[in-house]
């Protein structure tokens, strides 16, 4: 479904993927570990056409995403929910929520995609009036990944939905990636948390400094002995 | 009441009046601003061309007015759009002080233009509106529909973004612009969407002020440095203190020139907008960040 193949990239003289293929089957939760500074966020944002690939081709559903325009990606069933959430702080929660239903496809359809969200999470739907920058962290998190299932996506895109979170929501955020997961949805998540992140997906990349270390299943990574070493802290 | 009361009454009327066009002034300054991050020095400049095509169009070509206004008002936002893909959109990521040498640039090319094209006789429509008069003061009809259409032009700029999602990411894109293209949008089309409705509000405006004001090619200075500083007052890119600071402003110029002449107006105006740039130099409703 989706499939990076050699891929380069960075930002000006900084390269931060060196080579990465990986590779996310209809259905499948995939998770990137690895630490800070891998070149996770980079990762991402190669995917969504945030950022350009140097070399190596991305492809997703046989069509080569180097060749669309960043903005044109959503309307494949790419969404991403970026790293810190970035929501819009001084519009309320339902106006992030429009801005993720933004392409045609979804304006179409926004009242439904709506009642989703809300049923999906129903503190949005009590917070829909109030502004997104005035929540906690948890509840904008939620209002993020609201906000990408707006656009109906095939694929999520996950950028660190734990970072900076209190480990009880972290808690609840990887409770509902599990559900959103349940739901039928395609999801590749970068984490650092890597105990938590390795219980949610089917399969997992170890991502360091830019060049894929290691992949298998989340078992096989939760039991290989550097990982535990090095990321479980065991 | 006493003379002098329904004098004052008279300019804080005035004042209010006038604060309506100010404040359609400014929405557009900052709607530019906080969306593009670029101040548009030209912007009383294309006022002025607004002021010149409904001159030509309503004057010289004899144009009924629900025509002639409708073409002026496309003229600017034409203008608009052009000033954005050949000056602005070039300089996106140049240094802001390029950007304001090269819109500071279209000013002065625009009032040669307007001089060597239309000359530097003082022109106007030749409509002459009547005087209300109300209780004991009088009131220009010209202002007072003025001020109604000015009222009506934020209003549908506000409608518009509020309600529709262009608007909303017209919005959205002061926030946050780096992940607009994760929403879907396509910023240089926003853009140009911007720089349109920015230009078709400095027509409107035009349409206006050409009620009260005669059109001549340096016409532009004697709003444009008031607006500017209605926008600096106000917060840059703020558009509810931009809309309030243009209502200060007015009442400031209306009721100073009644003590004195109007040019002393002026003169407080400045004086005040040099003593807030102390007092709150982010402007009125700055956000604490």
């Amino acid at each position: 479904m989706l499939q990076l193949n050699a891929v380069d990239a960075g930002y000006g003289g900084f390269r931060a993927l060196f080579g990465v293929s990986l590779e996310v089957r209809l259905g499948e939760a995939v998770g990137v570990i690895g630490p800070n500074g891998a070149g996770k966020t980079t990762l991402m944002r190669v995917i969504s056409g945030l950022i350009r690939p140097r070399a190596g081709t991305i492809t997703w559903e046989g069509t080569d995403l180097a060749s669309v325009p960043a903005h044109r990606i959503v309307e494949l069933g790419i969404a991403h929910v970026p790293e810190n959430r970035r929501l819009f702080p001084r519009m309320t929660v339902e106006e992030n929520l429009r801005m993720g239903a933004f392409i045609p496809s979804a304006r179409a359809r926004f009242a439904e995609r709506l009642d989703f969200v809300y049923d999906l999470f129903p503190r949005m739907k009590e917070r829909r009036s109030q502004l997104a920058g005035t929540m906690s962290g948890g509840e904008q998190q939620m209002c993020a990944i609201g906000r990408a299932l707006m656009s109906s996506p095939k694929i999520l895109l996950m950028d660190e939905p734990s970072a900076g979170l209190a480990p009880v929501i972290v808690q609840q955020v990887f409770e509902l990636v599990k559900r959103i997961r349940e739901s039928g949805l395609t999801v590749l998540i970068v984490e650092q948390n890597v105990q938590q992140v390795l219980r949610v997906v089917d399969r997992a990349y170890l991502l360091d400094a830019g060049s894929i270390r290691m992949s298998g299943t989340a078992a096989e990574l939760a039991a290989n002995e550097s990982v535990r070493e090095a990321y479980l802290g065991i | 009441m006493g003379i002098f009361d329904i004098f004052l009454l008279e300019a804080v009327v005035n004042g209010l009046l006038l604060g309506g066009v100010l404040a359609l002034l400014a929405l557009g300054l900052n709607l530019i601003f906080g969306v593009i991050d670029v101040v548009w020095i030209c912007y009383a400049e294309l006022v002025m061309i607004g002021m010149y095509a409904i001159y030509y169009f309503a004057s010289a070509y004899g144009w009924p007015l629900w025509l002639a206004v409708p073409a002026a008002i496309a003229v600017v936002a034409v203008l608009g759009v052009l000033l954005h893909v050949l000056v602005i959109s070039p300089l996106l990521g140049a240094e802001p002080i390029n950007q304001l040498l090269a819109t500071g640039g279209v000013l002065f090319f625009l009032q040669s233009f307007a001089t060597v094209a239309f000359g530097i006789e003082f022109r106007n429509l030749g409509l002459r509106l009547p005087v209300i008069e109300v209780g004991d003061i009088f009131i220009s009809y010209a202002r007072l529909l003025a001020f109604g259409c000015a009222l009506a032009g934020m209003l549908a700029v506000w409608l518009f973004l509020s309600r529709t999602y262009t608007g909303t990411a017209i919005r959205a894109i002061s926030q946050d612009r780096q992940i607009m293209a994760l929403m879907g949008v396509d910023t240089r089309r926003i853009y140009l969407i911007t720089s349109a409705v920015g230009g078709g509000l400095a027509g409107l405006a035009a349409c206006l002020l050409v009620l009260q004001y005669d059109v001549h090619p340096f016409v532009g200075l004697s709003f444009g440095p008031i607006i500017f500083m209605i926008c600096v007052m106000g917060g840059l890119g703020n558009m509810l203190g931009g809309f309030i600071a243009a209502f200060i402003f007015a009442e400031l110029i209306s009721v100073g020139g009644l003590f004195l002449d109007l040019e002393w107006g002026y003169v407080f105006a400045f004086v005040f907008f040099i003593a807030m740039m102390f007092v709150r130099p982010e402007g009125l409703l700055a956000r604490r960040s």
